[in-house]
């Protein structure tokens, strides 16, 4: 394409086009609003989408852009509030940034997290909006460029992170990895439909469990619980030290590292069906590996934060790609933007290759650069509020934890609109919790269940399309598995995980972990053994017919098993001080919390039993005056106080939201009014 | 800035008919609607076709019906819309504040009687149906070997990207299945999109896409002398006979394809299944509507807000742009198209889930 006939001035033009005043208010709208949805954890971009679509139809084309493109691009940044304050991944695009952000939360160095994760994103932002500039022009052959077993690759390699991450016993990191992969695979099998380790009678495991509350469960869940059991602050002696500042410094002595992150950010976000669920572990990976003291990676190493949030805004820009040129939604959010995209103006903008076409490609560059703008203006307000906003690590524990308790259950309910999804939250949290106490390495949980379908999908379909291509001939079948891209992947996968295997010992990305007792360890190892067991014998039931549903889940099993039956022979041969027998309860010394854990659970199942019964909001109404009165010590007056503004709130932001709430038996015999219904 | 306005504008507008009127002193016999919230329920995900459709007819329904209530969309996925369409037939709330969208992939697992299928269509009440057509297509190599038949093309080694044997895929398998071809479906991809991605990367050598899609998407790749058309599945006319695609007069349609082709006959068991399953998956696609036991009053007055937006002067174009070329059927035309919807003949399931068992070891239990 003739860059100055054609570029130049359609990027003149698009400048032209956002650069008016009421363009920038909806920017600025979509961007608060977006900010708004994404600090709570588990609503994204598509959330807020919803919000905005019934104004959106025969709206001024570019100010429907703004508006959209502005709360898209705000939510991969905002959600980091919740990932380095409350150890909450915000969202898939944050999971990276909670190993390290919220240990310097703790440690009272949040607004320091929040300032380097801030400028990161900002950066990572403007360097993929650069990137894509130029890079769209050519995009088209080389997304084609990646097939089946290009995409793969891709997934193999992100499996790879788990080397890095696999903690102490890398034995004990596989198989962890490979329980999130068999988690993963519950439910239907996409290819031929047949149920693993799920049942008709339970309608709720046959779509399989939800990323938002996975996520949840593995990560918030466990940090809840814990610092509840401490009754202290976030910030260990609700100190706060270093400040915004420090945090902008950091990122400029890393700004290498953010310029490498961004642009893998980019590319792996043009790839269409994989892009953001990998890219934060990708480049949390590439952090450490280039990090040369990696000692302090998972207690709070700042280039932990500045990696992944530098990647994580770039993607969004990468993902816009495969959204404008081939019409296919990089994620969930994209999706709903382009079927927005439809009503905006006269509905004459589609989006499809014609995006780059001399006519359209101002809109295309508009969209871009309107990418780029959002960023700036989200950030700046994020910078602006972290001082504040990171003051909430000083309150006493005791006080949040119900009302964070309420949001994400909130937020996991709106994933299936389904009391089975508070069980599962509830379930998978209790996994998490045991995960962390054992120190299995919950990031290889997490990547391993985000990866599963893909690695599944992609290793069936590829293996259908080479088998015809083989038919064809030896040599087309070659060269259509082992093309170019696919032999670099593999070299880049072989390398990361011979370094990442050497290096994970040094790494431990969830703390220090001390060791002492047999039997506990071992009962969890057995467990963990007995699910592989029945995973394998569940999907060896299924008929060879459909030998794409059972071959995957049966051969992650089998990878589990062993890796299972090797480490309880080392157990009975090593000494109960031995790394392999960690345990966080086991520590005799001074910081055994102040409560046990199944009191502390019994409050959630608590809450959980009432809503099954009375529905969401009568539950609350129990539950939160209770809690703080008898768990936290307050009086009635303030406990109501607390209660009332509580409810008020969730009330006001499910009614914004349109969203329902969990309805329980109560509301299967009488109608109630909203919200209580 | 209109599009806010204009909402605001909306809401003054049904203000003051409220003012003017008073609450219920309505004078025509509909039911007015002021100040309600239409909910109208969609068994899929916020990213889908369906959830298109529902978002272009949701603010201009509000606009035509008497009192400009507001229709919001919720999306309620699962179980392949299984579970939003168990949840409507549960719904007594027939005041017209509750309505539902369902898809060719709500009608199948029905019309294959699906273990996890609680609903009837036979309770609901259509108010407004829409219809797509499919186009096949090739790539330039092997489509210089299509003739109007496919003869020539019936040594060759095909592959298909496909959401799933049960799911709409069903139809052009099935048709391929009948012309001789031999096509292997590669399951589990995402959407549509996947699919054409994949023809366009070489790794699937067949694709069909819907109507809109098809115009958006592979028109282009056929200028290129990238693909070439093979066949529509046609249209129905009033009297329930396959004819030519009014978007794409043409392209033949795979009836006529069918009649060259050596082995391949439009009658008996497996073109009766065939017609069955097109009819229930495109010219009678997605459908609005309210649950069992709603009076006649709301499902008229729905069906007239309905027909306003049908009877909008603009409405051919922006449908057209938006949504696509669809027929759409209003009243009495939408309950006959569910009833074309869903009568099929037990031999005709019964002839499908034979051949999906048989080919595909998929057993609907």
């Amino acid at each position: 394409m003739d860059i100055l006939g054609t570029v130049l001035p359609a990027l003149g033009d698009a400048f032209g086009l956002i650069l008016q005043p009421s363009v920038l208010m909806f920017l600025a709208l979509g961007v608060v609003m977006g900010l708004a949805v994404g600090v709570f954890p588990g609503l994204g971009g598509i959330a807020g989408l919803s919000l905005v679509l019934p104004f959106i139809f025969g709206m001024d084309t570019v100010s429907g852009l703004a508006l959209m493109v502005g709360m898209v691009a705000v939510v991969p940044t905002s959600d980091t509030f919740a990932s380095v304050l409350m150890g909450i991944p915000g969202s898939s695009a944050s999971q990276a940034t909670v190993l390290d952000g919220f240990p310097l939360a703790q440690k009272g160095e949040a607004a320091r997290a929040l300032a380097a994760a801030f400028a990161s994103s900002l950066f990572g932002g403007l360097v993929g909006a650069l990137f894509l500039t130029f890079f769209i022009l050519i995009a088209r052959p080389i997304v084609l460029a990646f097939g089946l077993p290009e995409m793969l690759m891709i997934t193999i390699f992100g499996l790879s992170m788990v080397a890095v991450l696999a903690g102490r016993v890398p034995l004990k990191g596989l198989a962890a990895a490979g329980l999130g992969l068999l988690v993963g695979t519950i439910g239907e099998a996409d290819a031929g439909g047949s149920l693993r380790m799920a049942t008709y009678d339970i309608a709720y495991l046959t779509d399989g469990l939800k990323l938002v509350i996975v996520g949840l469960g593995i990560f918030a869940v466990p940090e809840i619980v814990t610092l509840l059991r401490q009754d202290q602050s976030i910030a260990k002696d609700a100190v706060l030290g270093a400040g915004w500042l420090d945090g902008v410094k950091d990122w400029w002595r890393n700004k290498m590292l953010s310029v490498r992150c961004a642009v893998i950010g980019v590319i792996v976000g043009v790839i269409p069906g994989l892009g953001g669920s990998v890219v934060d572990w990708i480049a949390y990976g590439h952090t450490v590996q280039t990090t040369r003291d990696k000692s302090k990676f998972g207690s709070g190493e700042i280039r932990g934060i500045i990696g992944p949030e530098s990647s994580n805004n770039a993607k969004e820009g990468g993902g816009l790609v495969p959204t404008l040129i081939f019409g296919i939604p990089g994620s969930g959010s994209m999706a709903v933007f382009i079927g927005a995209v439809a009503l905006l103006g006269s509905g004459d903008l589609e989006v499809g290759p014609q995006m780059l076409s001399a006519n359209y490609l101002d809109i295309t560059y508009s969209i871009v650069w309107l990418l780029a703008l959002a960023n700036v203006v989200g950030t700046a307000l994020c910078i602006g509020l972290s001082p504040t906003i990171a003051k909430l690590t000083t309150i006493r524990f005791t006080l949040l934890a119900p009302f964070l308790f309420m949001l994400i259950s909130f937020a996991a309910f709106q994933s299936g609109q389904n009391l089975a999804d508070l069980v599962a939250l509830f379930s998978i949290g209790l996994l998490g919790i045991f995960l962390r106490r054992f120190d299995w390495s919950r990031p290889a949980f997490l990547i391993g269940f985000v990866l599963s379908n893909p690695a599944e999908t992609f290793a069936n379909q590829a293996y259908q399309v080479a088998a015809s291509k083989f038919r064809e001939g030896m040599a087309s079948g070659m060269e259509y598995l082992f093309g170019p891209i696919v032999i670099v992947l593999i070299v880049i996968t072989a390398i990361s995980i011979y370094f990442g295997i050497r290096q994970a010992k040094v790494i431990m990305a969830e703390g220090e972990v001390k060791s002492g007792g047999k039997r506990a360890p071992v009962i969890f190892m057995v467990l963990v053994g007995i699910y592989f067991v029945v995973s394998f014998y569940n999907a060896s039931l299924i008929s060879d017919r459909l030998i794409t549903d059972k071959i995957f889940p049966m051969f992650v099993a089998s990878v589990g098993m062993i890796c299972v039956a090797i480490m309880l022979v080392m157990m009975t041969r090593r000494p109960a001080t031995d790394t392999i027998f960690a345990d966080r309860e086991s520590d005799g010394g001074g910081s055994l919390p102040v409560h046990g854990l199944w009191p502390t659970l019994a409050w959630f199942g608590f809450l959980l039993i009432l809503t099954s019964l009375a529905g969401f909001i009568l539950a609350l109404l129990v539950f939160l005056p209770a809690f703080m009165r008898f768990r936290a010590g307050l009086s009635w007056t303030k406990a109501g106080i607390y209660t009332v503004c509580s409810i008020a709130f969730m009330m006001f932001m499910a009614w914004v939201l349109n969203r329902e709430f969990p309805p329980g038996l109560l509301q299967h015999f009488l109608e109630l009014p909203w919200p209580l219904t | 800035m209109s599009g806010v306005s204009k909402h605001l504008r909306h809401a003054a507008v049904g203000a003051a008919a409220l003012a003017a009127f008073g609450i219920g002193a309505s004078a025509n016999a509909e039911t007015n609607l002021a100040g309600k919230t239409i909910q109208w329920t969609i068994p899929f995900s916020e990213t889908g076709g369906s959830a298109k459709w529902a978002n272009f007819f949701a603010p201009l329904l509000g606009e035509a019906l008497p009192g400009s209530p507001k229709v919001v969309v919720r999306f309620m996925p699962g179980a392949g819309s299984t579970k939003g369409a168990n949840w409507f037939q549960k719904q007594k709330n027939g005041d017209g504040t509750v309505m539902f969208g369902s898809s060719g992939s709500t009608q199948f697992p029905y019309l294959l009687g699906d273990p996890r299928v609680r609903y009837e269509y036979k309770d609901w009440k259509p108010v407004m149906a829409t219809g797509t057509g499919g186009v096949a297509y090739l790539p330039a190599k092997l489509g210089a070997k299509f003739d109007g038949t496919a003869n020539k093309l019936k040594g060759e080694k095909f592959i298909y990207g496909s959401q799933g044997a049960t799911r709409l895929d069903l139809v052009p398998i099935l048709a391929w299945k009948m012309l001789g071809l031999s096509v292997e479906p590669v399951f589990g991809i995402k959407s549509r999109g996947a699919g054409r991605l994949m023809f366009e990367r070489g790794e699937a050598n067949i694709d069909y896409q819907t109507s809109s899609a098809y115009l958006k998407s592979v028109v282009p790749l056929v200028k290129d002398g990238k693909a070439v058309p093979m066949m529509t599945w046609g249209s129905l006319d009033s009297a329930g006979k396959i004819v030519r695609d009014p978007t794409f007069p043409d392209i033949p349609t795979f009836k006529e394809v069918c009649e060259k082709t050596d082995g391949c006959q439009p009658s008996g068991e497996q073109w009766d299944a065939w017609k069955a399953f097109f009819i229930a998956g495109f010219p009678v696609q997605k459908i609005a509507f309210l649950p069992k036991g709603t009076s006649q009053e709301v499902v008229d007055t729905l069906t007239a807000g309905f027909a306003k937006v049908k009877g909008r002067a603009d409405f051919e174009k922006i449908s057209a742009k938006r949504l696509g070329k669809y027929p759409m059927f209003v009243g009495k035309d939408a309950q006959a198209a569910l009833a074309r919807a869903t009568s099929v003949p037990d031999s005709a399931k019964a002839f499908v889930k034979k051949w999906l068992k048989a080919d595909y070891g998929v057993e609907l239990k």
